[in-house]
């Protein structure tokens, strides 16, 4: 029997994993990857507690999420292939036309 | 029922006419401008005289007959509506204000011809008869206030009428300012008697005063009310020490001088104060401190005007020398004494400054004595009516102004109020007018012509740059208003022929209802002792006064016919006090040390620097500064590089977490 806390412990390094990926990649691509692997951190989290608590709610938490990650995907590859095609780049730190 | 005689017809013409010049008049030829301006007038005029007919029909009963047209204001338990008070007083007022008022009418039609602004000069004179009428009319004192402020609305207007010259702009300023400080008093005397009886209106104040027992000695709530009514006359009637916007004034053209600061608006504070006489009879400390500065004005401003130059100035000290007389004769109680003369005053007055402007014109704008003379040949209906209101003002015997002042001084001896200092003072005041009034009459009308005949216009003090080159009669629609004034100046007094003289004072009289309705029973017994007084001493009285007038008459002649050469050797040995006299005593130089430099100075240092600029202005400007700097800092977290951005979103969130988990650990 696996304790609770190592899924918690897991989930927590995946989740950091993901942070640390999102601030310190230039690709596009990978900080996408990383948005990524923070919310499959959480559906871990999610899951355990289900398991734990014997309850349903974590395990409905989860599709929803993964429905939000699946839309994410869909809008997210499209706003970088537009990206790509009017700047030939997906270095994030050269597309900065927001600032002052 | 009461007949209805729609009293707020008399008022609502002239605004009319106002209006009508106001709004369209700079389209109109100057024939259909002068045609609106008299028609409304004469109407509200012709009406007036409509209203006295029916008037005396009305029963004693029905006196005063008061009309409610609509209500004003209703606060609580307190109205006050738009109402006509009609009674002898007003009607007086009333006819007074709508007759000379029209005359000058007449008597602009040919005189402003040659100025600009034709239209708005009759629209601001309609104006005026509006407010005036409005004043005179009001059921209560907040709609006579109305009037008070609107005519010193018009006359402000109506002094800086020539307003490109600076020096008539800020006479109208000042007029305004000095005004405010006795509207300040009037006010206040308002709130007062709402504080202490609930309502403005004369038929409940006065019925509501009259219950009061008189205050005898020292101070009450009457008196401080008088006091405050007396501060706020003292500013409208040019009264001591008010008075100094009065010659300045004389900046507006010579019609707006007659009727504004001549015949009507200056006697509303005689008017407020016999309106008001119901609080004036029970607080003897006001009514002194009337007698007093009426008293100390009339001697005052004849001293100034006997060392003035210029004619016009010389009828305005004149002026307030006679308002002076009116104010006396209302502190020793002697109301339609002081309302006789305010009457009477109003036609040789008016006159005056009509038959001064007729010269003026005559000689293409020149104001300066010392550049007239021997003008009696070249404008003879203007001399002859100027010589009609001379009489009249200095109380040569059978002269309107002979009657009215002899009443003021006679009662001003023998009422209860009244004392012999005042009579005396009285009668010098009545020599000094003399001396000056003729001085301006021989100086102007005999010897020799002392002007440059042909350009007149160009010399200084010229206000009305006609620019003829011969000494020329003024046109018929001129001279028709001066011969009428002439008329009333010589006739008015029979009105009022006192017993002494074999007549029946009948213009007491007619007046005596409204101050013996609300008297006190003692000053009523007064009353009927001061009638009874012995003839005699009343006669020997009258002898003197008329002995100063002919005594001024008699030092004008020897000073400024006879022996040309004494009044500069008067002067030189009068030395520093005559120099004090030309120059006023100094006494605008006086205020402008004492009061207006450290107004000023005080406004710009502390309310303007201090205060606004270094508080005010300081704080909002000190904000935003530090606003723009803040936010000058902030700016810079907006770099456009996403990962800061991503940096500040994870930073925010551990933020929070940690906090989420502090509170987690501390429960």
């Amino acid at each position: 029997m696996v304790p609770i806390s190592w899924y918690l412990v897991l989930s927590a390094m995946l989740f950091a994993l993901g942070v640390v990926g999102f601030l310190v990649k230039r690709n596009l691509i990978t900080i996408f990857m990383s948005i990524e692997l923070m919310l499959n951190a959480v559906n871990l989290a999610f899951v355990a507690f289900a398991w734990q608590w014997k309850q349903l709610n974590g395990q409905v938490f989860v599709f929803f999420v993964m429905v939000v990650a699946a839309a994410e995907a869909a809008v997210g590859l499209a706003i970088i292939i537009a990206v790509f095609r009017t700047r030939e780049t997906l270095n994030v730190d050269r597309v900065n036309l927001l600032k002052l | 029922m009461r007949t209805d005689l729609h009293l707020w017809l008399i008022p609502i013409l002239p605004l009319v006419g106002a209006a009508i010049n106001g709004l369209l008049g700079r389209r109109f030829s100057q024939r259909l401008v002068a045609a609106v301006g008299l028609l409304f007038v004469g109407a509200s005029c012709a009406y007036a005289w409509w209203v006295f007919a029916r008037f005396l029909a009305l029963a004693p009963a029905n006196v005063p007959y008061v009309e409610e047209f609509a209500t004003w204001i209703r606060a609580g338990s307190f109205t006050a509506g738009y109402g006509a008070y009609l009674d002898q007083l007003s009607m007086v007022m009333v006819l007074v204000v709508t007759t000379v008022g029209f005359l000058i009418h007449i008597y602009s039609v040919g005189y402003m011809v040659e100025e600009g602004g034709y239209y708005r000069f009759f629209s601001y004179l309609n104006l005026f008869m509006f407010f005036m009428l409005t004043l005179v009319l009001a059921n209560n004192y907040l709609l006579m206030f109305i009037g008070w402020e609107g005519v010193g609305l018009a006359s402000y207007l109506l002094i800086g009428f020539f307003f490109l010259r600076d020096a008539a702009a800020s006479a109208g300023k000042k007029a305004f300012i000095v005004n405010r400080i006795g509207d300040f008093g009037f006010l206040i005397a308002l709130f007062l008697l709402i504080k202490h009886f609930g309502t403005l209106s004369f038929d409940r104040v006065f019925p509501a005063v009259s219950r009061l027992p008189a205050e005898t000695a020292g101070a009450g709530l009457l008196t401080a009310i008088g006091l405050l009514l007396l501060m706020g006359a003292c500013g409208k009637s040019a009264q001591v020490p008010l008075y100094v916007w009065l010659p300045d004034a004389m900046e507006g053209p010579t019609p707006v001088s007659a009727l504004i600061h001549a015949a009507t608006m200056v006697t509303a504070g005689v008017y407020m104060v016999a309106r008001s006489n119901p609080i004036f009879d029970r607080a003897p400390t006001a009514m002194l401190a009337v007698a007093i500065i009426g008293c100390l004005t009339a001697f005052f401003a004849a001293t100034i005007g006997m060392a003035q130059n210029d004619i016009k100035r010389v009828l305005a000290y004149s002026t307030i020398s006679q308002l002076g007389y009116m104010f006396l004769a209302c502190g020793v109680a002697a109301y339609s004494a002081g309302i006789f003369h305010l009457m009477t005053h109003a036609f040789f007055k008016g006159l005056l400054f009509l038959a001064a402007g007729s010269v003026i014109h005559a000689l293409g704008g020149e104001q300066d004595m010392r550049r007239m003379g021997g003008l009696r040949r070249h404008i003879p209906w203007t001399f002859w009516t100027m010589t009609a209101a001379t009489f009249a003002i200095c109380g040569i015997p059978l002269f309107s102004g002979f009657f009215s002042k002899d009443e003021i001084l006679w009662r001003a001896f023998s009422s209860p109020y009244g004392s012999w200092i005042f009579w005396a003072a009285g009668v010098l005041t009545a020599l000094l007018t003399s001396f000056y009034m003729f001085r301006l009459w021989f100086l102007t009308f005999f010897g020799e012509h002392r002007g440059a005949e042909g350009n007149a216009a160009t010399q200084a003090g010229a206000s009305v740059p006609h620019g003829h080159h011969h000494i020329h009669e003024s046109p018929r629609v001129m001279l028709v208003p001066l011969v009428i004034l002439a008329v009333l100046s010589v006739i008015g007094g029979y009105v009022g022929i006192p017993e002494v003289l074999g007549g029946h004072n009948a213009f007491e009289k007619f007046l005596g209802p409204v101050f013996e309705a609300y008297a006190p029973e003692a000053a009523v017994a007064g009353h009927a002792s001061a009638a009874v007084a012995e003839h005699g001493t009343e006669l020997a009285l009258t002898g003197l006064s008329v002995l100063a007038a002919f005594a001024g008459l008699f030092f004008a002649w020897l000073l400024y016919v006879r022996r040309r050469d004494l009044p500069d050797k008067i002067a030189t040995a009068l030395g520093d006090l005559y120099t004090a006299v030309a120059n006023k005593y100094y006494v605008d130089e006086g205020y402008d040390t004492a009061l207006v430099q450290p107004l000023v100075k005080g406004s710009t240092n502390i309310l303007w620097r201090g205060i606004d600029a270094g508080g005010i202005d300081a704080t909002a400007n000190d904000s935003a500064d530090s606003a723009q700097h803040v936010s000058d800092a902030l700016r810079r977290m907006q770099s456009g590089n996403v990962r800061s951005y991503a940096g500040w979103i994870a930073a925010g969130a551990a933020v929070v977490l940690a906090y989420m988990i502090w509170l987690g650990v501390r429960r």
